[in-house]
This record gives structure tokens, C-alpha cells and sequence, in this order.
């Protein structure tokens, strides 16, 4: 099956692109991106500041039972409505640094669009980092997947 | 000779899975690590040991003390590396999709 979402991230290179089509207009997936109340429905997240325009900025913060869990902040470089965000990333207290993202949205038809972004990291190091993150998470799901196919 | 142990046997102990997910976040000292559980520093080095020897944690010396971190290499020998981040963008997109198709749904 061909996957919806995709990662290109190749061995030596210190960036990574995310690619993924989406079955609604260009339009909303802009929206997604850039109305505070969409952002904190997807992302999971609470949005502190979302400022949509060149060298704006933007926080987000995300808690668990009352604890803040992460936040994350980053500089708005340049915003083109329903077409490119470019702007940076960072976790913060997180050891995987700022990132640089270009975002691109692109009509594909009327209610179907695709976004890229690519991101870009400080070293090849940091890129494992990241990739790092949700491969823990994940191991758990592994495991539980290969328990279920030893016995059944 | 030191036994070779095999990684699904590593990963087959919930202690140890929760080892993993400790060290992923940052390296860590042995003493950090066993902080977090309820069982001796002596059962913890033990599974530390297991998971160095199978290769899915590795030794960092940090002037006197030793740290774990996870290691990648060792890592791609249970699962293709990238896919865990690529499903948790899948499912952030499978939100965001489901999320504006309602908000368009309720706009027309």
C-alpha cells in the first residue's frame, strides 16, 4: 500500500523532507498551520503565541496532568498565504538544537493538496536525535506486535 | 567467550523496554537509571548489562563517570529506524486531515 505519509532521510545528511497529500483543499491545510485554535486541536498542543507574518514568532507548550511536559518555540522567516512558511524549530531543554523548516503547500486539485517540508539540522547528530524520540515510544508497540505474533 | 544474546530476548522484559525509553531521551548514568526503579541497583546493572551486550545501549566515559545511550546501529536491527518518527507524523497528519474536514464540513 502506498503510504500517505512519507520521510526521506538519507544516511550522511544532516536533513530530513516529510511529505504527505491530503484529501482537502490547500487552503485548510494552510489553515491547519496557521490558526492557533487548529494548531492546538492537531499538534496536541497549547499555542502561547502564533504570530503569522515575516519575522514573526510563535510558542507552543504542552502539559500532562498539570505539569508543563515540552515547549517548543521558533522565528517565523517568511510566510506566503496558502503557499510557504519558512521559519525555526526547537524543543526547548532538548538536546537535538534548532532546526530550519521550509514548509510548502501545494494544490494538487480542488480538494486534494500535498505538503513538504523539509527540515534542516545542525549536524547529522542531531538529526539521530530527533529520529530517536519516537523510536523509544515506538519500541513498546514493537514488542507488543511480535509478543502477538509468537502466539497466536 | 561472552555469550551473544539476542535483541528480541533483550527487548522481551518490560524493565528493560522501560531502560530504553529512559536513555532515549538522554543519556544516563547507571545510578540515574536505577533511580527510577524500585529494584536494586544490582538487578538494573544487570539488564543495563544485557542491553550493552546486545547492543542497543552504548558506553559513553564522561570524565569519571560512565553514561548509556542509545544505540541507533544496534537499534536498526529490530525495526527500520525511521519508521516509528514517520508513523507518529502519519498520525499527527491523520488528525489534522480529520480535524479540517470537519471544520469544512460544518462551514458548508
Amino acid at each position: 500500500m502506498d503510504q500517505k505519509t512519507k520521510i526521506n532521510a538519507l544516511e550522511g545528511k544532516q536533513e530530513l523532507t516529510i511529505t504527505r497529500e491530503f484529501d482537502l483543499p490547500v487552503e485548510l491545510v494552510y489553515k491547519a498551520y496557521t490558526e492557533a485554535e487548529f494548531v492546538a486541536q492537531w499538534m496536541g498542543t497549547k499555542v502561547i503565541k502564533l504570530e503569522n507574518r515575516n519575522h514573526g514568532c510563535y510558542q507552543f507548550e504542552t502539559s500532562h496532568e498539570g505539569n508543563v511536559m515540552f515547549k517548543a518555540n521558533g522565528t517565523i522567516h517568511k510566510i506566503v498565504t496558502n503557499q510557504e512558511i519558512v521559519r525555526t524549530f526547537e524543543m526547548e531543554n532538548m538536546s537535538i538544537g534548532v532546526q530550519l523548516e521550509f514548509l510548502n503547500f501545494e494544490k494538487v486539485t480542488e480538494d486534494k493538496s500535498k505538503l513538504t517540508i523539509q527540515i534542516i539540522y545542525k549536524s547529522e547528530a542531531h538529526r539521530a536525535e530527533q529520529l530517536k524520540l519516537p523510536f523509544a515510544y515506538g519500541l513498546n508497540m514493537a514488542h507488543d506486535k511480535l509478543e502477538e505474533i509468537f502466539t497466536n | 567467550m561472552k555469550l551473544r544474546r539476542d535483541v528480541f530476548q533483550a527487548i522481551a522484559d518490560p524493565t528493560r523496554r522501560t531502560i530504553i525509553t529512559l536513555v532515549a531521551a538522554s543519556a544516563m548514568t547507571p545510578s540515574a537509571i536505577a533511580e527510577n526503579f524500585d529494584y536494586s541497583r544490582q538487578t538494573i546493572s544487570k539488564h543495563i548489562q544485557i542491553l550493552t551486550e546486545c547492543e542497543l545501549l552504548k558506553q559513553e566515559q564522561k570524565g569519571r563517570e560512565i553514561y548509556y545511550e542509545l544505540n541507533p546501529n544496534g537499534m536498526k536491527q529490530i525495526a527500520d529506524f525511521i519508521e516509528p518518527f514517520r508513523k507518529m507524523w502519519d498520525d499527527r497528519f491523520n488528525s489534522l486531515e480529520a480535524i479540517m474536514k470537519q471544520h469544512q464540513s460544518n462551514n458548508t
